[in-house]
């Protein structure tokens, strides 16, 4: 074997002072690796090297399609939830919204389709919702566009494909068939009778009304295919198609709850340290049995509990008495060099690494560990599994709690780093209307605080003391 | 006691793997629709994909089983009329149901892919009523083509090199076919929609164009649907390679993130060359979030991806270290690694079965794409490996992947053909045989026999 030579491998080792052609250099923020473009060049490109690729290149409009009632806006908004959280910048225009700046509403006869002058306002305001999904393209960096409207005639549809084609977009349409009566009841007392449409309705008023509204889209609705109950899926084309029809498969509205809630205090919290696998503290203990009392006081139908492979999260389950599942994809977030340090000494020992988390807390990766982002990407499969099942509980960690609960109350990634999920309170959530609502149970157990607030300032000249400001009390 | 120290968690067969186990009732896979629509092509493959991420499958394939009893001589062994014949079928499928159940019952299967043409409406709820009775879930997949080239490139794939037309030529066997297929189609009935609408199902239109999914009832019928719904026939290359040599590899230390070394330089360039030769159409080219893989991918002049589930499994507290280094400071997880190496999860680290399951979205889009350059690490591509050519999770750890060594993969039928590309540039060995002695309580000579020379 030839020998290479010795020193030039020693001078390797200090190759960040190297210029030499093919020489890369890490970003600082994002830990990407990028062609070294000589001092003060080097940008940290936010699209490259993201932890998966970016799929998407042209943009593309997903359009609804189907009567009122259908569950169209439900759908809108839970996928615009979805793909904005692993990423994808997507926005819903809805179409009534449109309507009513224009129009105030009286009642269905505007929906009547021998109703020219209505029918002009409504072509006007998909026109209009049109132009800003140009806008929202081109200007503003959205990816996927949602066109929130009933698109049930083929005269419709054919527009705004050639729309599409003349801009260059990919289009997807999804459409809703629905002809159990009980489904459009529900529906419609859901969210229909409480719409703005009907704000001085009573109720028995705002369902007569909605009802004939219905029939007035009847009498032209031309379905893209005639199945029912099923899914019939054409011609996906690209990789973000394919992930929205997993998606939408996957998800369903039978009424559950999803409880989430921290591991109980740890030994490494006590003491102020991030990361590790300690055990419990005593505190900690107390916090899982008064967990157990708590969820058998709620005769959950079907529990399913989840933890991750950390010792304090099943430690915590344990006390629970009911069977759970570990997942590694619900393992706390890497700090990588930082693991098990106090705030303290990661000023002391890697302030500027410090000072670049606070800058943009959400795709700071830790040298040799992990980002908010890249833990947002692992726990999608946890997310599909979580729409898939019924009533799950999640034993889990802060940084991964937060991800999980901005996915489901739709937290911009900006406000996902710095959401409160304190150590001994139960989050219950529950899906309602298009939303979910939140209850927050404190067990009365005391517990450190682990939350750590944005300090004011983020420079990487700053004073320890600025940076230390806004670190919660330990031991 | 709440957490079983790491060691038994290794050693016992109750170890949790990376994601929870979602299978309770097992599941049987029932294939449906005419011959030469690509059933065995669905269900080998399927199977391939279950096994990959740690779902027991297999196929129980009817054709076999009725090789085994009857030599073939011609299609008229498939008349609906040919009463003798149909008496055999019948219990040829009943054989083959017989399996299925010891494969669920004494073997651990999870799925059963039920191989065969089962286009009778009849022949289906007697499947439904065996399973329904045995507490098995069922799935039907059926394939619908009516394009005439597709099935022509079908019958010349696959049929006419098939062990019934072993002493016919093409003319013969592909005219004996189309009569075959004559035969089942005075029978077929599809699934329908009306009458079916219980029936958990995916119907597929003319290889992917069009697909009826309907009362997808669990993960693993979601998840077979999303990868049915992914996979595609064009024909296409994926290319494999690792990074070039890297400095820590001239030094015989595993993990890290350094750069390439002089001669992983050369290699880097050489796979340039390589590429530019092949004249390969739209090449994607995919690289770690790690300093030597991106190195190896800037000489090669065409605009890359990083992927972080790419990059090389986490060695955790032995990450830079030597395998002398390894022995020295953790002589036990060294020697449980050998004792189980597709299990062992490093301290603070990973297992093999972990990479799987990281690597899992990187195969689902390697199935969208068409032409692809994947360059990665050693354990990477042993597992992307192995899911290309179905090696076992045994096999998996211990498959060869060389520096400077590139990888041509072809699908090709029902399987994948490979081409080694040696580049010609000089580089260390990486891989370590599995020693004889893999005892925690081996001398260190005995655990450092199979280590590869390092400077």
């Amino acid at each position: 074997m030839e020998l290479p030579n010795m020193e030039y491998m020693m001078r390797r080792r200090c190759d960040s002072a190297d210029q030499e052609k093919n020489e890369l250099t890490q970003t600082p923020l994002l830990k990407i690796w990028v062609p070294w473009l000589g001092m003060g060049c080097c940008k940290p490109n936010r699209r490259r090297g993201s932890s998966v690729p970016q799929f998407t290149n042209s943009p593309t409009l997903i359009v609804m399609v189907g009567l009122p009632a259908r569950g169209k806006t439900y759908i809108s908004k839970k996928l615009t939830r979805y793909l904005n959280w692993i990423g994808v910048p997507t926005k819903v225009f809805n179409l009534g919204q449109y309507r009513r700046e224009v129009q105030s509403y009286k009642s269905f006869e505007f929906f009547r389709p021998d109703n020219e002058e209505a029918m002009q306002i409504r072509k006007a305001c998909a026109s209009n919702a049109l132009k800003d999904v140009v806008i929202y393209f081109s200007k503003e960096h959205g990816q996927v566009a949602v066109f929130d409207a009933t698109n049930t005639t083929r005269e419709r549809r054919v527009s705004i494909v050639s729309f599409a084609k003349e801009k260059g977009y990919k289009v997807f349409f999804v459409e809703s068939i629905c002809d159990d009566p009980d489904i459009i009841a529900q529906n419609i007392a859901d969210v229909k009778v409480s719409s703005p449409d009907y704000l001085n309705c009573d109720k028995e008023e705002a369902l007569a009304d909605f009802l004939k509204r219905i029939e007035c889209y009847k009498q032209t609705y031309v379905p893209l295919d005639d199945e029912k109950d099923r899914y019939l899926v054409n011609c996906v084309r690209d990789h973000i198609q394919s992930r929205i029809v997993y998606y939408l498969m996957n998800i369903h509205v039978t009424p559950r709850s999803i409880y989430l809630s921290r591991h109980g205090e740890s030994n490494m919290n006590l003491l102020g340290r991030i990361g590790g696998d300690s055990g419990l503290s005593p505190r900690g203990h107390k916090y899982a049995t008064a967990l157990g009392t708590f969820i058998k006081s709620q005769h959950i139908k079907d529990l399913k509990v989840w933890t991750s492979h950390m010792k304090r999260t099943i430690q915590t389950a344990e006390h629970l008495g009911i069977p759970y599942e570990q997942w590694k994809a619900l393992n706390e977030i890497d700090a990588g060099v930082c693991e098990e340090m106090t705030y303290e000494e990661i000023q002391d020992n890697h302030p500027e690494e410090f000072a670049l988390r606070d800058q943009d807390k959400y795709r700071y990766r830790y040298p040799k560990g992990e980002s908010y982002e890249d833990l947002v990407h692992r726990l999608e499969p946890v997310i599909m599994e979580l729409e898939r099942q019924e009533n799950v509980l999640v034993v889990c960690h802060q940084a991964v709690m937060r991800c999980l609960l901005a996915y489901l109350l739709d937290k911009t990634s900006d406000e996902l780093p710095y959401l409160k999920c304190p150590l001994h309170t139960a989050l219950k959530l529950t899906p309602v209307a298009y939303g979910c609502k939140v209850e927050h149970v404190f067990l009365n157990i005391e517990a450190v605080n682990t939350h750590r607030e944005r300090p004011g300032n983020v420079d990487v000249s700053r004073d320890p003391e600025e940076a230390l400001k806004t670190i919660p009390d330990h031991f």
